[in-house]
């Protein structure tokens, strides 16, 4: 797994629990509590053992920690720039859906070895979608559906979500768009220089 | 040639937010909506073309809408007359039966400081604009060239301090064998003058035997010290075993203010170390050569040198200093040729 799926797994347990948490997580996994390298390839079963060690910890399901990181991800304030990155697929909420198909080339023109979800959106009636990840970490479709929610906040946009289960090897989830306009949104000016959060 | 396309303005709009109508006079006849953005002071339309835009290649300081004609179809560079003077490209083609001009503009690489000088949104590029998948580009690239030089701080951290920890004795904090090594071979081949000095502790066993390894760690930590104070701060303290010490002096060859120095030391190494209530008596024995004695100061026969010199401080009786007076022959004997023992045991009580 890319360190950076792993540093912000570490920054989420870190961010969200504390330090503290973060080394008895780190302990039990056995990564060493300076945990992960953003820029370092790791073995897929650490990303496992650290996720089942902070399940345990923390008591909390997998399921429910992921979806927490997905929302971390879009809306801790360290990590603007990955807000930012993510808000480049679209205008709108709807836009940004249809540019998820884009989203493992787009992690790739940022980091040539960054490996994403492979998304695939369908659309059935109008504001109703059904979207399916695959990725090698079982669970990823909650962290989408955890930054799907969080950036519908961003946008503005009103949805519901839910998480179908595993249908051929891909998690799918049901995207409804209830308002495309329900609230403001936060503004997203091309220009860089917003947040340079510890990522 | 085809039938002329006609397109209502909203669609020119979406197309081209950053074209300009010209009209034959030379006045802007129409501005898209992005680049109407970057004068939101004054309004374009009406104005002559030159008086908004400046051209500067292919052919700069143009004006007149003949000239602009002539250089129609080719790439054109161009600058915002008002500041902050944004670099733009454009392309200018003859539209409409009229006599008019149809200049297209597109940022080029000023697309970076344009959408924070004008605050644009993706809204405000073609949908087959590449400059959003460029933005994101520039801005993803930053991220991972500051994680990358974040690394690397870190990274030099730890260099440094294993640096440290290669050339440092880490139960004193002097410099160990390997620092000393390096430090002499950069005098002799600088050619730098120093005096050496060996020193081994006396009797540091039987504290080590009598009273434990902690009382003979603290031993030579008190030893540490007095090294240190003895010297200045552009000389060397190192240890280079159990309890031998190599001291070097930077631009010191004076034998009889080494000899000084040496013999303050012993004194002040005689006096007792108390440790956990007891008392620790050490003494020490010192070999002393100056790189000046040498045509060519090799290290390694200095140190041989002053290490002689060092053993007939030994067998003089210990707690004193010997100076070598000229340089040993090789294969000598151990304390013959070339020495001076100290006569007495300094400040011996």
């Amino acid at each position: 797994m890319h360190g950076l799926i792993n540093r912000s797994l570490q920054c989420f347990v870190r961010d969200t629990y504390g330090q503290e948490a973060w080394l008895r997580v780190a302990a039990r996994a056995g990564c060493g509590p300076e945990g992960f390298e953003a820029l370092t390839i790791y073995e897929d079963a650490l990303t496992d053992q650290v996720l089942s060690a902070a399940s345990a910890l923390l008591d909390k399901p997998r399921e429910a920690l992921l979806e927490d990181l997905g929302t971390y991800l879009v809306s801790h304030p360290g990590l603007e720039r990955v807000r930012r990155l993510l808000r480049f697929g679209g205008g709108t909420f709807e836009d940004f859906l249809h540019s998820l198909g884009d989203l493992q080339g787009r992690a790739r023109l940022a980091v040539p070895d960054l490996e994403v979800p492979k998304i695939d959106l369908r659309g059935h009636t109008p504001g109703s979608y059904t979207l399916s990840c695959r990725f090698r970490l079982a669970g990823s479709g909650y962290v989408m559906m955890g930054i799907l929610r969080a950036l519908a906040d961003d946008y503005g946009a009103l949805v519901m979500l839910d998480h179908l289960g595993r249908q051929e090897g891909a998690e799918i989830l049901s995207v409804r768009l209830l308002d495309p306009r329900f609230s403001e949104g936060r503004q997203f000016i091309l220009a860089a220089g917003g947040g340079q959060g510890d990522g | 040639m085809g039938k002329p396309l006609h397109l209502p303005g909203p669609a020119l709009d979406l197309l081209l937010p950053m074209h300009v109508l010209i009209s034959p006079d030379g006045r802007i006849a129409r501005a898209g909506p992005t680049i109407r953005k970057l004068q939101p002071h004054a309004p374009l339309v009406g104005r002559p073309v030159h008086e908004a835009f400046e051209f500067l290649r292919p052919r700069p300081g143009l004006r007149s809408v003949e000239e602009l004609r002539e250089i129609a179809r080719r790439k054109l560079h161009l600058r915002l007359c008002e500041a902050p003077q944004t670099a733009l490209k454009g392309i200018v083609v003859e539209a409409g039966a009229e006599g008019g001009l149809l200049l297209n503009l597109s940022f080029g690489i000023s697309v970076v400081e344009a959408v924070g000088d004008f605050s644009l949104t993706i809204n405000d590029f073609a949908a087959t604009d590449l400059a959003v998948e460029m933005l994101y580009l520039f801005e993803a690239k930053s991220a991972v060239l500051e994680e990358s030089r974040r690394l690397n701080a870190r990274l030099q951290q730890a260099r440094r301090k294993a640096e440290k920890q290669a050339y440092t004795d880490s139960l004193t904090g002097l410099a160990n064998r390997r620092e000393m090594e390096r430090v002499m071979r950069e005098l002799s081949e600088c050619g730098i003058p120093f005096g050496l000095m060996h020193l081994d502790l006396d009797h540091f066993k039987t504290v080590n035997d009598t009273l434990g390894h902690s009382a003979g760690d603290h031993v030579l930590q008190a030893v540490a010290a007095v090294l240190r104070s003895e010297t200045r701060r552009e000389d060397l303290v190192a240890r280079v075993g159990g309890d031998e010490f190599v001291l070097i002096f930077r631009r010191l060859t004076d034998r009889a203010r080494l000899c000084a120095i040496a013999e303050r030391i012993v004194r002040r190494l005689e006096a007792p170390i108390t440790f956990e209530g007891r008392e620790c008596r050490v003494s020490a024995s010192i070999g002393i050569t100056t790189s000046d004695l040498y045509a060519r100061p090799d290290p390694d026969r200095m140190l041989s040198d002053a290490d002689r010199a060092l053993y007939a401080s030994k067998s003089a009786g210990r707690g004193r200093a010997t100076v070598v007076d000229e340089p040993i022959p090789p294969g000598s004997t151990r304390g013959s040729a070339g020495m001076a023992p100290g006569q007495n045991r300094p400040g011996a009580s």
